[in-house]
């Protein structure tokens, strides 16, 4: 059985390797930029005049514009939080092994099961704060430019933070057994096509083509990450939004950029489930790999 | 089934002194074979040579010592444990080959991850860092980070974290590969340093005349098997001579060979083994009883290098 302590020291590790490369100031720097630069487009919904020079826009279409901007820069936020932890968890057991730096390490008293676990933590933690992080600002940003607050927002930060720890999983368990960038590239497409299988999903509800849908549920279940990002969109829908969506029935489905319900708990379930097969996966596999 | 595990217990106990003993350990990757059948014992407190070209298996079977890899088949216990134990390696230090340490971290802090992993008490963190700094006179340097070292450094590094917590027991693979002469002295007397302190030291190399230097007994490995074992004397057998003589017929020649193991006949150089200095006059006094004349005489040590060339000659 793995013991807590080494698994704190090699997350411990992880989390100070990535302090130390400069790649979490980089980024949070990057980050503080964008969240800067959304403000003012914040700003400008809220001040500017309306369309052809009329008046500043109304309270219900501000929230209802606020609300789909929101949604888009998030968007960004989220493929950001994506590339991130696919980068940093893509190398992260495939380069010490190269190195040769793991054998050093797993020559002392600590057991494989321990390393891979106390990685996952360790990057678990710094995409949890990343999401936290600029999620929080963001909504601060936002709320101080339009006076908007989504209806769920700790939703929504948990939703991007589940998304980018799919990606995390994923990435580190194919670090297990692939060089850096291969197992870097593999979890990007598979975002990607997940992204892309959800739409198929929801026009396929659009259109009730049984085919379609089926794509949207495998592709869901295989790499749940777009099925979180519905979550993350619904955490930001008002009321109204979802109400007029669900007014225009089944043909909104296919819009990326818009849920008419909250994840399905046995979707929720499943996630969950998942990322146990994932990290049982990863155990396995660097535990038979020869070193 | 009893019985079976009693005569397990019992040779368990009986392996419990040596500070490595294995018993036919194969490691297969594949269809390779990288180590067909090790079977040998180094006692505790000894300097014990592995040696052997590369690719004869010798990385492989310190990884299979320190439960990095599972054997293919046999068995071995470290320090009286079975081998795959995580709690012994406690006792254990290891310098692997060509690896490089995280090089955003500090020489001191490079070290200290190691004092954690390796579960010394905290206190002792910052005492056992300076004394093994000290040991491979990287003192100056342990506030640097890794990243600027030279390869020699890193080497010294890896030496130091390999003697933290004063292990009973230290694999040391091929740890002057990267260094120049003085860091090469400077292992050496490390090396003497654990072996007075009574610390068992396994050595994998490929250089000959370290090996000769430091250790007290070697095994030779080629294409993953032992081709010979023994203390330096009993793998060399003693010294030998050579000597340029004319005037004595083939058979005369033939004579004066055959009284010596591994002797040699070049033309008019002879070379003789296992001889003792004492004897030599006695033998340039029987060439010239014979009618032979003697032009020099040259006391020569065989070293490990030519026995290693022979044995592996006969290898192959």
């Amino acid at each position: 059985m793995p013991a807590l302590a080494p698994i704190l020291t090699f997350a411990k590790l992880t989390i100070w390797e990535a302090a130390r490369r400069k790649l979490l100031i980089a980024v949070v720097l990057l980050t503080l930029v964008v969240i800067g630069a959304t403000g003012w487009v914040f700003h400008e919904l809220h001040y500017s005049n309306g369309p052809g020079g009329g008046p500043p826009l109304g309270e219900v279409e501000l929230l209802l514009l606020a609300s789909q901007v929101l949604i888009f820069v998030v968007f960004l936020f989220a493929a950001v939080l994506a590339l991130m932890s696919v980068l940093v968890s893509a190398p992260s057991i495939s380069g010490d092994v190269e190195s040769n730096l793991v054998l050093a390490m797993l020559a002392r008293p600590v057991r494989r099961s321990e390393l891979v676990l106390g990685k996952w933590l360790g990057l678990a933690v710094l995409v949890v704060l990343y999401a936290a992080g600029s999620g929080i600002l963001e909504l601060i940003v936002v709320d101080v430019n339009t006076g908007y607050l989504p209806p769920s927002p700790v939703g929504l930060i948990a939703y991007v933070a589940a998304l980018g720890l799919v990606l995390l999983t994923f990435g580190l368990l194919l670090s297990t057994r692939l060089a850096g960038m291969t197992a870097a590239i593999i979890p990007l497409i598979g975002y990607f096509i997940a992204w892309v299988g959800g739409i198929l999903g929801g026009i396929g509800t659009a259109i009730d083509n049984q085919g379609l849908i089926i794509t949207g549920v495998v592709s869901k279940l295989l790499l749940p990450t777009d099925g979180l990002w519905r979550g993350a969109v619904y955490a930001m829908e008002p009321a109204s939004v979802v109400a007029s969506l669900r007014a225009a029935g089944r043909l909104s489905a296919g819009n990326p950029f818009s849920a008419t319900d909250a994840p399905a708990p046995a979707f929720l379930a499943w996630t969950v489930f998942w990322f146990a097969l994932m990290i049982g996966l990863t155990l396995w596999s660097f535990q038979r790999r020869e070193l | 089934m009893l019985d079976l595990q009693e005569r397990q217990a019992a040779a368990a106990t009986a392996a419990a002194s040596p500070a490595i003993h294995c018993v036919e350990l194969t490691k297969h990757f594949g269809r390779t074979v990288a180590l067909a059948g090790l079977t040998m014992t180094v006692p505790r407190g000894e300097v014990f040579g592995f040696l052997g070209p590369n690719g004869a298996g010798k990385t492989t079977a310190i990884k299979l010592l320190l439960g990095l890899l599972d054997p293919t088949g046999g068995e071995g216990w470290v320090l009286g444990r079975p081998l795959g134990e995580v709690a012994v390696r406690r006792r254990i230090g290891y310098l692997p080959e060509l690896f490089r340490y995280q090089p955003w971290l500090r020489g001191g802090e490079v070290l200290r991850v190691h004092c954690e992993l390796a579960r010394l008490p905290r206190s002792a963190w910052g005492s056992e860092t300076a004394r093994v700094l000290d040991l491979v006179g990287l003192a100056d340097r342990a506030g640097d980070r890794v990243r600027t070292y030279s390869k020699g450094m890193q080497q010294r590094l890896g030496l130091a974290a390999a003697l933290l917590g004063t292990p009973e027991l230290v694999f040391l693979d091929e740890p002057t590969s990267a260094l120049d002469p003085v860091g090469r002295y400077d292992v050496r007397k490390v090396i003497h340093h654990l072996r007075e302190q009574g610390t068992a030291v396994f050595l994998n190399s490929h250089l000959l005349t370290e090996v000769e230097m430091v250790c007290d007994r070697v095994a030779m490995v080629d294409r993953g098997r032992v081709i010979a074992t023994g203390t330096l004397d009993e793998l060399l057998g003693g010294r030998a001579c050579r000597i340029r003589v004319t005037g004595l017929d083939a058979r005369q020649r033939q004579t004066l060979l055959k009284a010596h193991d591994r002797a040699e006949d070049d033309g008019e150089w002879m070379v003789l083994r296992g001889l003792e200095p004492e004897s030599v006059p006695d033998l340039v006094a029987e060439i010239v009883r014979l009618g032979g004349r003697v032009y020099a005489v040259e006391p020569r040590s065989e070293t490990l290098e030519d026995r290693f060339l022979q044995l592996l000659g006969e290898g192959h």
